[in-house]
């Protein structure tokens, strides 16, 4: 598996998307870092951009990638090794990578720059996100025999997370608003690994109440630990469970 | 050396495999043949363990396919489309697959050499053009000196220099008593090197009998001639084989 992992790596650390990646990643933060004096702003304007951004980039590129690798995977799996370990080496080079562009693009000016847990946060957050997004894209990638309609379901979820759940919630909160809802929104944003990587931002960087409903009320319900626990295993679980399923899939799956 | 036993195998409603029953023995040069869609390839990666069956045994030196993956270090596979990740170097890749077969240590570098593919070691495999990627795909099957070949159409892509040295080396492995499982439209290109012929038909096995048999039955010596008088009058012969 080790061995696998290494040279999926050394041929992605020569892909062009993923230097192009982390140049416009670096491009952004150094940018964005120096326009403004209040670090603070800074790190929410990074945040925005890693939310919409990451996860895209990160579903859509896994996605190609497992399905150009097919031939691929099918030469691994004619030598004497177990189906999972092919599957999860591939996912591990690949989120290794991505991660690493992110770390460097976005982490590294931010480290230097705004030095402070907030900045290891939103590293942190990151990656987390890359995780989740290429388990994501694993999970579309057994499931799917055609690359088109896989690549087609990828932007569709990405854009469901980023875009419509929000809006989904808001029309909850609107058609619900005489009635007490408050924890039933904390359980909803559990569904969405993007609104709980914003929540555990924003509890760090004590703009919560003035940063919408949602932080507002992770902020009162669970106070920051508890809330940073409880968002932190719940994006774990984004990572884990979609990964347990693709390999189960993958197991029975026909090449 | 392999046994297959009504093994069955369907894509939704379609039946690719129906109750596929061969015992292929090592020493003999197997040509898979049959029109497309006939159920070649799910054969092939049936016993590779790429697909898996719905119904039926396949086992390999009385090993099963089914749980341990370890029998196919027995097996040199060589893909119908080699597609290999873009940046990787050619070097890479076959340092890729000999640490993943650990337990072969020397190799059997003929065809690199033949090819000459120790010069271009350093090249991408985006790089490189159809035809040595096959070549690529060719040496990493016959690298390790498995005892059992499977190779998916391999000379198609080759020029005929390197197509000529790809049928020497097959014959050399099938003088050396190896089984080798061969699939290929160009029939010409067999010739010699088939001992057996399993043709394949909607998923149905038709007939799987040794080429001296098969010329007999036919009256006609080359096999692609063999392989059209069966194909003209199938129903007919294949009673006469049966």
């Amino acid at each position: 598996m080790k061995t696998i992992i290494k040279y999926v790596l050394l041929d992605l650390m020569r892909n062009k998307v993923i230097l192009f990646y982390t140049i416009i990643l670096a491009i952004l933060a150094v940018s964005v870092l120096g326009i403004d004096d209040n670090p603070t702003k800074g790190l929410l304007s990074l945040l925005n951009i890693t939310l919409l951004f990451v996860p895209l980039i990160t579903i859509l590129f896994s996605t190609i990638y497992f399905f150009n690798a097919i031939e691929f995977t099918e030469l691994l799996l004619s030598q004497p090794i177990k189906r999972n370990k092919v599957i999860l080496a591939e996912y591990s080079a690949l989120t290794v990578s991505l991660s690493a562009a992110y770390a460097v693009g976005i982490g590294m000016p931010l480290l230097l720059l705004v030095s402070g847990i907030a900045s290891f946060i939103l590293t942190l957050i990151g990656i987390l996100l890359t995780f989740v997004f290429s388990s994501l894209a694993l999970l579309i990638f057994v499931k799917c025999r055609d690359k088109t309609k896989g690549i087609g379901i990828a932007i569709a979820t990405a854009l469901f997370f980023t875009l419509l759940f929000d809006g989904f919630l808001l029309a909850f909160i609107y058609s619900f608003s005489d009635y007490p809802i408050d924890q039933a929104v904390v359980g909803i944003i559990a569904f969405n690994p993007i609104d709980l990587a914003r929540v555990l931002m924003l509890l760090h960087l004590d703009v919560a109440v003035l940063m919408g409903y949602s932080g507002a009320l992770f902020k009162k319900f669970l106070g920051s630990a508890t809330g940073s626990i409880f968002s932190i295993a719940c994006i774990l679980l984004w990572i884990i469970v979609p990964l347990l399923l693709s390999v189960r899939i993958f197991n029975r799956k026909d090449l | 050396m392999i046994k297959i036993e009504h093994l069955c195998k369907s894509f939704g409603k379609f039946a690719a495999l129906k109750d596929i029953n061969v015992h292929m023995r090592q020493g003999q040069a197997i040509s898979l043949l049959g029109p497309n869609g006939s159920g070649k390839t799910t054969l092939i990666k049936s016993i590779l363990g790429l697909v898996i069956p719905e119904k039926g045994n396949i086992t390999i030196d009385g090993q099963s396919v089914k749980r341990d993956w370890s029998y196919r270090s027995l097996i040199g596979y060589m893909p119908q489309i080699g597609h290999y990740p873009d940046n990787m170097t050619i070097d890479q890749v076959f340092a890729l697959i000999k640490e993943m077969r650990k337990e072969t240590q020397d190799y059997d570098e003929e065809l690199i050499r033949g090819f000459q593919l120790n010069k271009l070691g350093n090249k991408t495999m985006r790089s490189l053009s159809g035809g040595t990627r096959q070549k690529v795909s060719a040496s990493l099957a016959f690298l390790f000196s498995p005892s059992v070949y499977i190779l998916d159409e391999p000379t198609a892509g080759l020029d005929p220099v390197s197509s000529e040295l790809l049928k020497e080396k097959i014959l050399k492995e099938r003088e050396a008593g190896k089984l080798i499982l061969i699939t290929s439209h160009v029939l010409s290109d067999l010739e010699g090197i088939a001992s057996h012929i399993i043709y394949l038909q909607d998923g149905e096995l038709l007939f799987y009998r040794s080429v001296e048999e098969l010329q007999a039955a036919t009256g006609e010596e080359k096999l692609n001639r063999v392989i059209a008088h069966i194909m003209k009058n199938e129903s007919r012969i294949a009673k006469t084989i049966q």
